[in-house]
């Protein structure tokens, strides 16, 4: 009797929220997307909202959620990858050596096709520490994906066969690629990774029907390589001129500048524009290479279909932290100026750096930088000028430890992607609370080259001396956290909220969490086999009923802990992120599975 | 008295090597080697760098056949040979480095060089000759965080501008990557290289026109990086037993090891007396 009474004033009380929440929010946000209860591209549409308008699943039903089926990638490596649902298939491919398959929905997800890449064994040795894979797209009958080896791949979704395969870099000079391509109007978006081995960065486009390379669009070095021309506009003075991508730099040190492109490409139909973000400036310590060094750890919009730069923005000029600032660029309209007014339409960026930067996205301009965590290394954007005022203190200087530098390298955020929901009007943000120390003092060796490394100890900021990991939900309007949970360890996964208001995401000791979109409480979880890194989706399958996907397998740079079996006496491993995850391997040991969740 | 407790010292190490060779005899150790197939003059897959021989040579002294895992000296290189492979050794590490390896004791000390063609006559010594804000100066990178302690020498006196960058990963389908700096200098693509020893030593030799090859100065200069570093081999964590077989053999075979390094002409720079001084007391 008192169960029954309980119950039901829990789901009065949950109706009221829902009443109080969700009109009020559909008043203030932006248009819905419609619905076909597919997920064809990793961030679900071209905007990278990762909203499922699907409602079966909701914030009162979700406890009942129970496993499906399941399905072993083959692979222990870290698996970042969205399932994707097109039909009555799923397509995931996993971590080097990049298998695709193609899972049959009508079947319990019973194994369709494999289509092997035959990544050459050599990108594990010669490449990076990093084999992730951040997922597969959909696009008229092909799936497009990217390997290890630098090559990008088309292959027929109905048969696994290849219809094209192209070699976009050399393994050889440290050049591979991690990320997800983007696939618009016949035309693939792909970038590269390699930063810390001399890369120079670019963004290419391939023709969709026979891979052939279209443009390239380079991160540093003169303006035609940069595809920067007579349409070039940006907001701020200090992104005005002629080749800064030569000037900023000491003389030819562009040429291995980094600022390579591995984090997600959004596409903004309206304005036929791409917007992409890039990493580092690469390879040179900061002391060598005096100057903005643009454009690494900036952003571009681009003419989808000539590459031409509209307009850029440059996060750090000068990075002093390794803060890439490849994570995504959210387009939305946003009632920004006021509920009355026409939509604006803005660009959400998560910084690296930590500040929560809305731009207009036709032209460039910041409307709001705010801090969304503690934030040590820099007092504050000037909207001015559009760039960030640092805290001198915390300038690396060799020989001289400096401690307690919040974002770490990782950033407030990392690549892991945020949802919108279109019903609240917020953004579901996974991340991470680290600050570090630098130093430079061990002796170490690269194929015959001794040098003293810098040591980056990382550890959890002092807001929360216990959790390095922090899931917030952001008002963007407002400007505030709304909510925030605190984890462990980083948020590694990405975030997807539906129609039904849950918001799901998963953790690195293996729990797949679903939570309230209204206020964060916890509403269901599920102890998968290993440690989460991937960005969870939903469909509708065959059957009509709503699924929810995710894989687990941790790894990545914050679990190559567990992943790489790394040593936890050695804190600077994995640059130094081992020293904040030394705990991870009793949470959770490796191995790549797909888990398919629905209700009764 | 010295000279006493030395030959004790021998007595003790020609125990430890007939006991290793009995005991090689016996079970025919094998001696597991991580090593790079593509980076000479240390190691590469034809067995044709200094510290293949030298490889060679400690085996054929313990009785024990050397076996190779070969892998790019990239990163994750000791992760993925010592820690995971079969791996038991690694030819050349410092001997400061402790990521998973335990050093041996050094068997040579080496120093960065400047490198620039005789034809020039640039007679550089230092790092405080003006000479070198004027040069094309060409420096190894190793990437993120960290540098080259030549680039970070050139950075602490301002000199930039006129520095050029190698990665040492360069293009690995290439034969011997980190050797490109050292033939831009015999092309003359720059006026001089600032590069490690072993690897200019090497290749120094190796070009159509004559290089000289002069280790740099100051060897230290703190808080700056040192020049200057010993060199070990290191040893999987756990076998400490043979890092001391190692050190016996390293002891004993010492004008052999040194031989083998003149041929490939490695530039040493004698230990410091006073570390000298201290052993002789113990």
């Amino acid at each position: 009797m008192t169960r029954r009474h309980t119950q039901g004033f829990l789901i009065v009380v949950v109706a009221i929220l829902a009443l109080s929440g969700a009109p009020e929010a559909q008043a203030q946000s932006t248009t819905m997307p419609s619905e076909d209860g597919q997920w064809t591209m990793p961030g679900k549409d071209y905007q990278l909202r990762r909203f499922s308008g699907l409602d079966q699943i909701n914030t009162q039903n979700v406890n009942g959620l129970r496993v499906a089926w399941t399905f072993s990638t083959a692979v222990n490596r870290g698996h970042e990858a969205a399932p994707l649902v097109v039909g009555d298939t799923m397509f995931i491919v996993a971590p080097f050596p990049n298998y695709l398959y193609a899972l049959d929905l009508k079947n319990n997800g019973a194994l369709k096709w494999k289509y092997d890449p035959n990544a050459q064994a050599a990108a594990q040795g010669v490449a990076c520490c990093d084999v992730v894979n951040r997922g597969c797209f959909y696009d008229d009958g092909k799936i497009y994906f990217n390997t290890l080896d630098v090559h990008t791949v088309c292959v027929d979704a109905a048969t696994g066969q290849q219809v094209w395969k192209t070699r976009l870099g050399d393994i050889n000079t440290g050049e591979s690629i991690t990320m997800a391509p983007l696939v618009v109007k016949g035309k693939v978006y792909v970038g590269n990774s390699g930063g810390e081995f001399g890369v120079r960065g670019w963004l290419k486009c391939l023709d969709a029907k026979n891979g052939n390379v279209l443009w390239t669009a380079y991160s540093t070095g003169p303006d035609k390589d940069v595809l920067i021309g007579s349409r070039f506009k940006p907001f701020y003075d200090g992104e005005k001129g002629k080749d800064l991508g030569v000037t900023t730099w000491p003389p030819e040190k562009w040429q291995l500048g980094g600022g390579t492109v591995w984090g997600w490409v959004s596409y903004d139909p309206e304005t036929n524009l791409i917007f992409y973000g890039t990493a580092n400036p690469g390879s040179w310590n900061p002391e060598l290479r005096p100057g903005d060094n643009k454009w690494a750890a900036g952003m571009f919009a681009r003419d989808a279909d000539t590459g031409e730069a509209v307009w850029a923005y440059q996060y750090t000029p000068h990075d002093l932290f390794d803060h890439d600032e490849i994570n995504e660029h959210v387009i939305l309209d946003l009632p920004w100026d006021g509920p009355d007014k026409p939509l604006r339409k803005v660009l959400i960026h998560p910084g690296r750096n930590g500040f929560m930067y809305v731009f207009d996205r036709t032209t460039g301009e910041i409307l709001s930088a705010t801090k969304y965590t503690r934030n040590t290394c820099i007092k504050e954007i000037d909207l001015k000028t559009g760039r960030p005022t640092n805290v001198e203190e915390k300038h690396p200087v060799v020989g001289k430890v400096i401690r307690d530098i919040q974002p770490a390298s990782p950033g407030a955020k990392d690549w892991q992607p945020v949802a919108f929901s279109p019903r609240t009007g917020w953004l579901y943000v996974p991340h991470q609370n680290l600050s570090c120390d630098y130093e430079a003092v061990e002796a170490s060796y690269i194929a015959g080259t001794p040098y003293v490394g810098v040591n980056e100890k990382m550890y959890a900021g002092a807001d929360d001396p216990d959790s390095l990991g922090y899931f917030t939900c952001w008002d963007p309007i407002g400007k505030k956290i709304v909510w925030r949970l605190k984890e462990k360890f980083p948020v590694w996964s990405g975030a997807l909220v539906t129609a039904g208001d849950v918001v799901f995401f998963g953790t690195m000791d293996g729990r797949f969490r679903a939570v309230d979109a209204h206020d964060g409480k916890s509403l269901w979880e599920f102890k998968c086999g290993s440690g989460i890194i991937s960005q969870p989706t939903t469909f509708k399958g065959p059957d009509g009923k709503q699924y929810v996907a995710v894989l687990c397998g941790v790894g990545g740079w914050a679990g190559a802990v567990v992943a790489g079996d790394l040593d936890i006496r050695d804190p600077s491993a994995a640059l130094g992120f081992v020293n904040a995850m030394k705990d991870l391997p009793k949470y959770t040991t490796k191995g790549g599975m797909l888990y398919v969740f629905c209700l009764p | 008295m010295s000279s006493a407790s030395r030959s004790s010292v021998l007595v003790l190490l020609f125990c430890a090597a007939l006991c290793s060779r009995a005991f090689a005899q016996a079970t025919q150790p094998v001696l597991r080697i991580a090593a790079d197939p593509n980076n000479l003059p240390f190691t590469n897959d034809k067995l044709e760098g200094f510290e293949n021989k030298i490889a060679q040579l400690i085996a054929g002294d313990l009785g024990a056949k050397v076996e190779y895992t070969w892998l790019a000296q990239r990163r994750g290189f000791f992760r993925d040979t010592l820690k995971h492979g079969d791996a038991e050794i690694v030819m050349g590490v410092p001997t400061e480095f402790e990521k998973g390896t335990i050093p041996t004791a050094p068997y040579y000390r080496s120093s960065y060089v400047f490198v620039s063609r005789a034809d020039r006559k640039l007679d550089l010594h230092t790092f405080d000759d003006p000479i070198l804000r004027k040069l094309r100066i060409g420096v190894t990178l190793v990437g993120g965080a960290s540098n080259t302690p030549p680039a970070e020498a050139l950075a602490r006196r301002g000199i930039v501008d006129n520095v050029v960058g190698f990665s040492v990963y360069n293009d690995y389908s290439q034969p011997n990557p980190p050797a490109r700096i050292i033939e831009a200098v015999a092309r003359g693509d720059i006026d001089v290289a600032i590069v490690w020893g072993p690897l200019a030593g090497y290749f120094a030799k190796r070009q159509t026109t004559a290089l000289e090859v002069v280790p740099v100065a100051p060897q230290f200069q703190p808080p700056a990086t040192p020049m200057v570093f010993d060199i070990s081999i290191g040893v999987k964590r756990s076998n400490k037993a043979l890092r001391d077989q190692i050190n016996a053999v390293l002891a004993r075979r010492k004008p052999d090891i040194d031989r083998i390094l003149d041929e490939y002409n490695v530039p040493r720079v004698p230990p410091p007396a006073a570390a000298m001084k201290s052993e002789e007391a113990k």
